[in-house]
């Protein structure tokens, strides 16, 4: 039985997943640390005034507060989707 | 000069008693005059793992209410006469803590001549946690190689990278310490569970030591003896590792590598 074990497929490796997710996760998380308290709400709410006209992803609208010496600087982006004009002309 | 040290995580469950016990018995061992305190109030562990627990009579927040003396809620380790145990209130909620009894309690260690007090941190970021990590000159952060534990681990970075007198002094970051817990080797080594090198990279801080999961770890607890002073059990050498490394030794990590098998017994065997 040992033996088929060991040549049957190996199982997938959790261990990469997991390492793969919190290294997302943790970037994420830090870019966001020791900015102003307001920012996943500022964040929210343009996300919600962006999609009254664009329906955008949630990940779209990234808001981050950078520090350059003196002053910070409150970068916003919104990545719009790609046009789909052809395909919505025919429907 | 006394050193105080907040052993933390955020998750709870992972080890942080376990841990400060065993790292306030490693450093008595090693000579120097050690306190660890429990600052999980209203759910107190560490006398249980520390053995100590029918001699609580006066406790921390007796202390900060100055309903006790410091000598008479400290208790001395029925093995190290050179270490003593402070243990949490059973009965108070944890507003029963304040920043300036804190202080003041730390203060007084210090001129008391402690070498260094371990802080025992409750689970979570509320006000024990904060309180238990806020005097802190060192911090050791206790991680499981799985993906809450690392998440709220890093979390825990931030809140010491703020929110400690040491960063409202400016004086620099931290030092900061991994120390994970429940490790398996063959786990890691069939991709089942996150290495060592894994975890390290995503938080960014040197490891001070890898325990590895041990049946002795329970039977220590059981019996109210931290498990360093168990000289057989591996947990108990990785301890006694990392204490070294606490105290400024370097010594090469073990216990890491999964045991080798033969190629027979891989094929054909258990």
């Amino acid at each position: 039985m040992k033996l088929l074990d060991f040549l049957r497929a190996r199982p997938k490796n959790t261990a990469d997943i997991a390492r793969e997710r919190l290294r997302i996760i943790v970037a994420q998380e830090r870019a966001t640390r020791g900015g102003p308290d307001y920012l996943p709400l500022l964040r929210g709410e343009l996300l919600a005034v962006i999609r009254k006209y664009v329906n955008v992803d949630p990940d779209a609208v990234q808001v981050n507060v950078e520090r350059d010496g003196q002053h910070e600087v409150l970068e916003l982006s919104v990545a719009l989707p790609e046009q789909k004009l052809a395909v919505s002309g025919e429907r | 000069m006394t050193e105080i040290i907040v052993v933390t995580s955020g998750k709870g469950g992972v080890g942080k008693t376990t841990t400060s016990a065993s790292l306030a018995t490693g450093l008595a061992k090693r000579g120097h005059k050690v306190a660890v305190i429990d600052f999980d109030v209203g759910l107190r562990n560490l006398d249980l793992i520390m053995g100590c627990e029918r001699r609580v009579v006066y406790d921390f927040v007796n202390v900060i209410h100055n309903e006790a003396t410091l000598k008479q809620a400290l208790i001395r380790d029925k093995r190290l006469d050179n270490l003593y145990v402070l243990a949490a209130s059973q009965t108070r909620d944890k507003d029963a803590l304040t920043q300036e009894g804190v202080g003041r309690v730390l203060d007084e260690l210090a001129a008391d001549g402690f070498d260094f007090v371990i802080c025992d941190s409750p689970a979570g970021i509320e006000k024990g946690a904060h309180l238990a990590m806020y005097f802190a000159d060192r911090a050791v952060v206790v991680v499981n190689p799985e993906v809450s534990s690392v998440r709220d681990s890093d979390r825990i970075l931030g809140l010491l990278a703020s929110k400690t007198r040491h960063a409202e002094r400016g004086d620099g970051p931290m030092k900061q310490h991994l120390l994970l817990t429940r490790y398996n080797p063959v786990r890691v080594e069939a991709g089942e569970m996150m290495s060592v090198k894994d975890v390290e990279e995503i938080l960014g801080i040197p490891v001070l030591g890898v325990i590895p999961e041990s049946e002795q770890v329970l039977a220590a607890s059981n019996s109210g003896v931290p498990v360093i002073h168990d000289a057989s059990s591996i947990a108990g050498q990785a301890y006694g590792d990392a204490v070294a490394r606490l105290d400024g030794e370097e010594i090469e990590l073990r216990f890491i590598d999964a045991p080798r098998k033969g190629f027979f017994k891989r094929m054909f065997g258990t």
